[in-house]
């Protein structure tokens, strides 16, 4: 149904916008994991956030004093309720058949997702030392560059004007001051 | 008529260059937001909600609303040229329009879509003109045990009326307002949930929460997919314009049918996506010729585009009179208000006028600037899908963690917002809903404090909840909703026993 018909084709003055993506995942990839098993795990993660909420809340005081309800009763219930819905996930994704031959995410997926994800994780390392800003410049060139397989020196000028118009938006024009490094302390901001 | 005054005030307010420039760079960001993958309407708005804590509340609501409005308009660019929704609630829009962009007619779908939206936010507008005072003037007479039960319904609606598994629902949002407690608790100054660690005294902040789930999360989720686009540039003259506007009144049974729906379920808490699905499948069953849906037709535009704008706007009405938000976007809305030192609820109306008034007449003035923009630069919008992937995913992750950062000036939070990434992502992938946690996230403290001073009035009694006729029905029926397919199962007995099936979005 998509397809467009030659008639169809000559007819259109308009320019096509093209943009191709040459490390789409293959749809027969393998799968990593089931539904069904991220199901259980997340619903066992689940639970026992539920618990630990649940005796801490218990530990701050779950009754009754002279000034109404202590201050863990209403979280308590919350847990409560949080714990029963796991729990009930947990049997539902046990029992469930169909569910756990269904695929969370194939190699090929995962593959791109890390790609994003580390670099991301990294980003935050960096951030934490050097700043926001020499963060944000290293993570738009070297993705540019090795994920995406861009032109070095368009990386290096996107990263660049990027980071740049952030410091003036944030930090100069609307006075939101980011975490600096010593990059930035160089040049005494 | 006061109403009229007021807003007449409102413009008033408005009309000042930096307002209207403000309001202009609204815009074009949430057009950018709309026509970007990776980045919706909620995540938009909360990473952009930065940029407006050192502004005036007001001009802060009109940029943010603004934003919203552009991202409104922005789904339906890439729905239309390039078949591929940009939102969820444009998802409808496509059946009909890239057919018609593929038949070279997308100048025409493009410009139906765009002034189907104004219309349908238009009807919402309105609504929320002349609802919204008279409503929050009700609440006024609201004591904690009525707005505990007003919280209750909407909890228990979304549960009842969502489409998800329940008890993923439930999960879901128990999770929100367990996260909500989490730091000094508001009433004793006690700690809570903390654990000791001194970073989680501040609380988990949602604006953050919500940068995560969505900003973070999504582009994980985008990288999954096949990123390869071909689709039809276009470019709108005013001559088709006038032709579609021309025969619009042709279509007036579709578009005020869609407002009603967009505007129903855009105060309760369904949601944009429902409407517009809902709008094009009442036009498809009223028209004489159902099957030439799908094919192109520009009632198949004007359907979805006027229900999900209805709804997008009208969500706004519970948020402006009740302070609690009909949809995602407005719960981070909401929480902008709270930055900005506003409480939000129906003292609202009476403490800052100028705002709320300013807010409302910005919502008829962004949609007029809006339309125009959008209509004279389509192809410069279009033409950002150009910009590989690899170049904006990063852009996108800096964008989020300077927004997540500057809330409370605290690196932890950039981690946090990892780690909501992450949830929100899995989350997603096995359906669990995400806009309950949001909602309840935002909603928690309030919530909490309601029912503990009702506790307090009542010496612990629960049968305040039914100690008066008004908050005795609202309370009665947060719970028929809450059992509502247990209730709906009963009622049709006869009926099959499909509808129990757990959809995943």
């Amino acid at each position: 149904m998509n397809l467009l018909r030659p008639s169809q084709l000559m007819s259109q003055t308009d320019l096509e916008i093209v943009v191709e993506d040459p490390t789409a995942p293959e749809h027969d990839s393998p799968s990593v994991v089931s539904s069904g098993t991220v199901e259980i795990v997340v619903s066992l993660l689940l639970l026992a956030l539920a618990a630990t909420l649940g005796y801490d809340n218990w530990r701050t005081g779950i009754s009754w004093d002279s000034t109404g309800p202590e201050p863990g009763y209403f979280p308590f219930y919350l847990s409560t309720i949080l714990g029963g819905g796991s729990l009930y996930g947990l049997i539902v994704a046990l029992l469930a058949r169909r569910a756990a031959s269904e695929t969370f995410v194939t190699r090929a997926q995962a593959r791109r997702v890390l790609a994003v994800f580390v670099p991301t994780l990294l980003f935050c390392l960096v951030t934490q030392f050097l700043g926001l800003y020499v963060a944000s410049f290293l993570l738009i060139a070297s993705f540019m560059r090795l994920v995406g397989k861009i032109a070095l020196w368009k990386s290096l000028l996107t990263a660049f004007l990027f980071t740049a118009i952030m410091f003036v938006t944030f930090d100069i024009a609307f006075d939101v001051i980011m975490p600096k490094g010593p990059l930035e302390a160089a040049f005494g901001y | 008529m006061e109403a009229f005054g007021l807003l007449v005030h409102g413009f008033a307010v408005l009309l000042t260059w930096k307002t209207l420039v403000l309001m202009m760079v609204g815009l074009v960001l949430g057009i950018f937001v709309g026509v970007l993958p990776g980045l919706g309407g909620p995540n938009g708005v909360a990473i952009l909600l930065p940029l407006t804590f050192t502004m005036d509340p007001t001009s802060a609501i009109v940029m943010l609303s603004c934003i919203y409005w552009g991202a409104l308009f922005g789904g339906a660019i890439t729905s239309i040229l390039f078949n591929i929704p940009g939102e969820a609630w444009s998802v409808a829009t496509t059946f009909d329009g890239y057919p018609m962009a593929q038949q070279g007619r997308a100048a025409e779908a493009l410009t139906a879509a765009f002034t189907s939206s104004f219309v349908g936010s238009l009807v919402a507008v309105l609504l929320i003109t002349f609802l919204a005072p008279m409503i929050s003037s009700f609440a006024l007479k609201f004591g904690p045990p009525e707005f505990f039960a007003v919280y209750l319904l909407t909890f228990c609606s979304f549960v009842g009326l969502g489409r998800e598994a329940k008890h993923k629902t439930v999960i879901s949002m128990s999770l929100g307002l367990l996260l909500a407690g989490v730091g000094m608790d508001t009433v004793s100054g006690q700690l809570r949930m903390t654990f000791g660690t001194a970073e989680l005294l501040r609380g988990i902040n949602f604006l953050v929460a919500v940068i995560g789930l969505f900003g973070i999360s999504e582009i994980l989720l985008t990288m999954e997919e096949r990123l390869a686009l071909r689709g039809h540039a276009a470019s709108i003259s005013l001559r088709v314009v006038l032709s579609v506007w021309k025969d619009l009144p042709k279509y007036w049974v579709t578009l005020l049918r869609s407002s009603f729906i967009g505007c129903w379920l855009g105060i309760t808490p369904g949601g944009a996506i429902a409407a517009s699905f809902m709008g094009y499948n009442l036009a498809k069953r009223f028209a004489n010729d159902p099957e030439s849906f799908g094919k192109g037709r520009i009632e198949g535009v004007f359907a979805p585009e006027t229900a999900a704008h209805a709804s997008g706007t009208a969500a706004l009405l519970p948020m402006l009179a009740l302070g609690i938000p009909g949809s995602g976007t407005a719960a981070i809305l909401l929480g902008g208000l709270m930055v900005w030192g506003l409480n939000p609820g129906p003292l609202l109306f009476v403490e800052h006028k100028d705002f709320v008034w300013g807010l409302i007449a910005s919502m008829y003035l962004g949609n007029v600037v809006g339309l125009m923009l959008v209509l004279t630069t389509v192809p410069i919008f279009a033409s950002i899908l150009r910009v590989p992937f690899a170049a904006v995913a990063p852009m996108i992750v800096v964008s989020c963690a300077i927004g997540a950062y500057a809330i409370q000036n605290a690196m932890f939070d950039i981690w946090l917002m990892l780690g909501f990434g992450v949830v929100g992502y899995v989350f997603k992938k096995i359906g669990i809903p995400l806009a309950p946690f949001t909602l309840a996230l935002v909603l928690g403290n309030r919530a909490e404090d309601a029912f503990r001073l009702s506790m307090i009035g009542s010496g612990g009694d629960l049968k305040v909840f039914w100690s008066n006729g008004l908050v005795g029905s609202i309370t009665t029926l947060a719970i028929v909703l809450l059992f509502w397919p247990l209730i709906d199962g009963l009622l049709s007995r006869a009926g099959s026993t499909q509808g129990a099936k757990p959809a995943s979005p």
